[in-house]
Parts: C-alpha cells; sequence; structure tokens
C-alpha cells in the first residue's frame, strides 16, 4: 500500500467504519436531518438531542464508504456536551483540514482526535464523503426540512 | 503491460484469440504507457469513455494543421476541404451502423443529445396528454430524464418494462406494457451499468406490431458489436463518439429518413435553415435541419478516424476478444469470496459490476487506483439499477478492444488487497 493511501485509510478510521460508534435514535431525538451525496448515493440521517444551545446526544443511521462512516460516527463522539457555536467552530476547522487550508497544515489541537481526517486533503474527490455528516448535523441544527446535498 | 504481457500470457491454459496482436494494438494508444502512482496504468473504465489510438489523434491534428476552416459556407478552398472532410466522416459512420443514407445521420453532441432531440421534436409532436413513454428498468439517466421532461410538459406518464434479478428484461411484461397509449420506447442496446444486451430486434418487432416506434441509446454497444439499424429495425439511434475511441464532443444519432423530414428543427441557428426573413424561416432538409450552428468539425472528422481504426481491426473480432475477456473475468471475479456480482445475464457485454462484502464502491475505487487499475465506483448514473438490486454503488470494470487477461488479474489482486485491508 503506498503511503498517502495509508494516510487515507488509518487505523483509527478503518476502525470507526468497522465498527461506527452511536449509530442509533438517541433517545428524546428533538431535531434530524437528512443528508444526501447524488456522487455516490450514499445517504445519511442525524438525530440530535438538543437541550438549550447544547448538543445532549447526537446518532446517526445510514451507510455509507469507509470515510463517511467513520466521519459520522467520530463526528457524534466530538460533538456531544458542545454548544451550537461550538460545534460550528469545529467544523470549520476541520473543513480547512480537509481542503488543505495552509493554517490548518498542522491540525489545530481542539480538532482532538479528527486530526485523522488530515490523509484527506489528498484526496479531494473524497472531501465530501468526510463532511457529509457534518453538513448534515448543521441542516439539523436549522431543521431545514429538505435532505441537504453535497453538492 | 506490453512489456511483460507475453511472458504472463504464456502461462494461460487458454490464449485468446491469435490473429488479434495485442501487442501491437497497444503500442497504437500513447495512454497505456502511462504509470498511475508508480503503477502501469490497467484502463477498465471503456464503459465511462475509451481511449484513443495514434489514428485519431493524429487526424484530429493534421485536420487542424492543414484543412481546418468552417463549413458548408466558404467558397474558399479550405472550406471545401473542411466541408468535404465532415461529410465523408458522417458517411463513414452511415456504413458503420447500416444506414442506407447519409441524410438519416445527424451529427450531435453525444448520445444524450441524440435523445433530448428526438424527445423535444418527435417526441414533443406525438406524445400528448395522457399518452405513454415506454422505458426500461436498466436506463441511464440520460435515457430517463429527456422523458421526464417531455412527460411533465405534455401531461404523459412514463412505464418501465421490469427486469430480473440477473439483469433481463421482461420481455412478457414488456409485450403487456406495449398500449394503445404507447408513443415510443427508448430502449438501451447494452445496460451501462450490468452489461446487458437486448434483444432489440425482437423488442423492434413488437413495438412495430403496434405501430409504435423505437429509440434505441447505443452508447455502449457501437463500439463493442456489429451495429446494423436496418437489421434491428429501430426508428432511432443514438451513440457517442467518444465511447467508440473517438473524440468527445461528437456523436451521432440515425433516424429513419421519413421520421427526420417529419420533424421539426431541434435548435435554430445557423446551418437549419433554407431561408430567414423576420416574417418567417424556411428549414433546411434532414439532416442541416437538426444541425444548427457550428458543430464539432473536427470532432467529426476524428470520430470518422476512429471508425475507420476499428472497422480495419474488425468489429467481429473486436467483439470476440473482448468476449474472452468478460468470460475470464466473470470466472476470476466470480470465483472469488466475498465478491458479488451485479448483473448476470446470458447475453452480456463485456462490463463486470461487483461489490465486495462490507466495501463501499468508493472505498474499492480509491484502493484499486493506487493499484493503477482506474474502474468506475458509484452509480453510474443509472439510479434505479442500483436500486433494484438493493445497493447504493457498486464497482465497475469494463473492457475495450486493448485490454488483456492479464488486466485481469491486476484487477483480482487489487480486488485481493481492499479485502485485505478492509477485512
Amino acid at each position: 500500500m503506498t503511503s498517502d493511501l495509508r494516510d487515507l485509510y488509518q487505523e483509527q478510521i478503518l476502525d470507526h467504519s468497522r465498527a461506527p460508534r452511536n449509530r442509533r435514535i438517541p433517545e428524546g431525538a428533538n431535531r434530524r436531518a437528512e443528508g444526501y451525496n447524488p456522487l455516490c448515493g450514499d445517504k445519511i440521517t442525524v438525530h440530535l438531542r438538543v437541550e438549550g444551545e447544547v448538543v445532549k446526544d447526537v446518532g446517526f443511521e445510514g451507510t455509507g464508504c469507509a470515510i463517511s462512516t467513520a466521519s459520522a460516527s467520530m463526528m457524534t463522539e466530538s460533538l456531544k456536551g458542545k454548544t451550537l457555536a461550538e460545534a460550528e467552530a469545529l467544523f470549520g476547522r476541520f473543513h480547512d483540514l480537509l481542503t488543505g487550508k495552509p493554517a490548518a497544515k498542522s491540525a489545530s489541537p481542539e480538532l482532538g482526535k479528527l486530526a485523522v481526517f488530515s490523509g484527506v486533503r489528498e484526496f479531494p474527490i473524497r472531501v465530501k464523503c468526510a463532511t457529509l455528516a457534518w453538513h448534515t448535523v448543521r441542516a439539523a441544527f436549522d431543521q431545514k426540512p429538505e435532505p441537504v446535498t453535497t453538492e | 503491460m506490453s512489456a511483460s504481457g507475453g511472458q504472463a500470457r504464456a502461462g494461460l491454459p487458454i490464449s485468446p484469440p491469435t490473429a488479434y496482436d495485442l501487442d501491437r494494438i497497444r503500442e497504437e494508444f500513447p495512454i497505456l504507457k502511462q504509470s498511475i502512482h508508480g503503477k502501469p496504468l490497467v484502463y477498465l473504465d471503456n464503459a465511462a469513455s475509451t481511449q484513443k489510438p495514434r489514428a485519431v489523434i493524429g487526424t484530429l491534428s493534421r485536420f487542424y494543421a492543414t484543412e481546418y476552416a468552417n463549413i458548408h459556407r466558404g467558397v474558399h478552398l479550405l472550406s471545401e476541404l473542411a466541408t468535404a472532410a465532415y461529410e465523408a466522416a458522417r458517411g463513414k459512420v452511415a456504413r458503420f451502423i447500416g444506414a442506407r443514407d447519409t441524410r438519416e445521420i445527424v451529427f450531435v453532441r453525444g448520445t444524450t443529445e441524440g435523445i433530448n432531440l428526438v424527445a423535444q421534436t418527435y417526441g414533443r409532436s406525438h406524445v400528448g396528454p395522457g399518452d405513454e413513454v415506454l422505458l426500461t428498468a436498466m436506463e441511464h439517466h440520460s435515457n430517463i430524464v429527456p422523458w421526464q421532461l417531455l412527460c411533465e410538459e405534455k401531461d404523459a406518464r412514463i412505464r418501465v418494462v421490469p427486469m430480473s434479478d440477473a439483469g433481463e428484461l421482461d420481455l412478457d411484461a414488456y409485450d403487456k406494457l406495449l398500449g394503445p397509449r404507447t408513443r415510443i420506447v427508448a430502449v438501451t442496446h447494452v445496460s451501462n451499468a450490468l452489461g446487458t444486451k437486448n434483444p432489440i430486434r425482437l423488442m423492434v418487432e413488437m413495438a412495430h406490431a403496434r405501430g409504435i416506434p423505437v429509440l434505441v441509446d447505443g452508447a455502449q454497444a457501437a463500439a463493442h458489436s456489429v451495429v446494423d439499424v436496418r437489421e434491428l429495425g429501430c426508428d432511432f439511434y443514438a451513440f457517442s463518439g467518444h465511447k467508440v475511441y473517438g473524440p468527445s464532443g461528437v456523436g451521432a444519432l440515425y433516424g429513419k429518413l421519413a421520421h427526420l423530414e417529419a420533424m421539426p428543427p431541434y435548435q435554430g441557428g445557423g446551418e437549419m435553415i433554407r431561408r430567414v426573413s423576420f416574417e418567417g424561416t424556411t428549414y433546411a432538409d434532414p439532416p442541416q435541419r437538426f444541425e444548427a450552428g457550428t458543430p464539432s468539425i473536427a470532432g467529426a472528422v476524428g470520430l470518422g478516424a476512429s471508425i475507420d481504426y476499428i472497422s480495419n481491426l474488425g468489429r467481429e473480432a473486436i467483439a470476440a476478444h473482448e468476449q474472452d475477456l468478460l468470460e475470464y473475468a466473470a470466472l476470476r471475479l466470480g470465483s472469488m469470496s466475498g465478491v458479488q456480482l451485479i448483473g448476470t445475464a446470458r447475453e452480456k457485454a463485456a462490463v463486470i459490476s461487483f461489490v465486495i462484502d462490507g466495501v463501499h464502491a468508493h472505498d474499492v475505487g480509491t484502493v484499486l487506483d493506487h493499484e493503477g487499475i482506474a474502474i468506475r465506483a458509484g452509480h453510474h448514473c443509472a439510479q434505479p439499477v442500483m436500486d433494484r438490486f438493493g445497493v447504493p454503488a457498486t464497482a465497475r470494470a469494463s473492457f475495450a478492444l486493448y485490454n488483456t487477461r492479464e488486466e485481469v488479474d491486476v484487477l483480482v489482486r487489487g480486488i485481493e488487497k481492499v479485502q485485505e485491508m478492509f477485512a
């Protein structure tokens, strides 16, 4: 396997894709949104329990490629306990990491283990896989009735 | 591949047809010498687009360097030469698909535009409220959406011929769906997602027995088998240049002359008129009526060159070679554990759609790419087909005249790597 392929499919990503965390509808979920990537046909539904401005619980349903599944799984772990504003800021940093904005070349410490997605930068076509769950969760924050797409 | 090809081939139990000089053929396609991620390119995405032989590349270069001008209007020599080359290409297309008359060949951008042209001209003048357009469950989006646009406008409806789990059309259902309101049948010759070859001649006979015309989407068929529109009996046949080893941006629509003569124009502009005044315009005869504006002149000339190239190799020989690859690949991939073939029709073109247990097609595509193997991963612009088989996407290896059995072996090793990685 070539090195940038190993950078993309890091062990932690493969682990989350094989055994996704929080693939469930949280009890008392009060917000949801559907996401769709027309490029590959992947669909995801994100469910949230938001109290006040805080994400108390988050889960997802749906299947996709290793990158999108691992991203959804790790996103749910990262978002729990965050305020909506903190979640937005985290997505901004995550997106910068994926799209290779110079400032993000060394992953910002707030990203924590989401930094394992840095290898996606070398695979521009897969950025949408890594961001599908995040776009969807933002739609859930706004309670958008229509499915969001990555386009 | 060509350097090690001969050696590896010697060890195989059955050798491919001998008269077919694969090493020499591969020499004609410069791109096949590329390395991808440090590995020799194994190009198995031919259903998406085919690579170009020197004959086509050289023709484009020569045409632009020595003969190019706009066509059908200049009195100068270059315009005459370019017009002659463009019209000669029309003749080559006509002979390539067995059309009787060059007036039956309309140059278009590709199969998609050919289908849209028929939907917007023949369709708009024949389909009305309550009428039906009959499609099949294995159509590419380009043979679905143009008809949906038409049906929305006309308050008509789409009916769909179902298919079996093997990916074969249900002809009994087809027979029943051919009804008094059916105004046209639009069916693919070969399924891009499954490889199924449809029994077009029989389907045309059944439709014609009820006075219903048939359009055939020939995008996946034209380069891989002998196409004879008179034998098929179809009313319209569309194919793309870039899928027959020619340039992108050009293709051809065949239409029976009686249809084309009765059809209103598609787009308005230069070239398609007889006389224009602000009070009104009279239109040119077919095919010019449907070729508004400056067409892809060099594209058509390049398409002519690709047709010459294919014809010289012989389409029977090409088809035999590709059937050998299909059988070999189906055997190799079909015997891998954890690999499921999607589309197992008895009559197939050299397209293998597959899914690997527990691995998404996109991950398959990315890992194979790093082995130098180009395949398609996704829904193949045929989402209804994916829905039918209950998969979000498949990986698809599609073969062409220059592919080898060794490349199938490389694919098999690549799939094994995918399985190791995601196990």
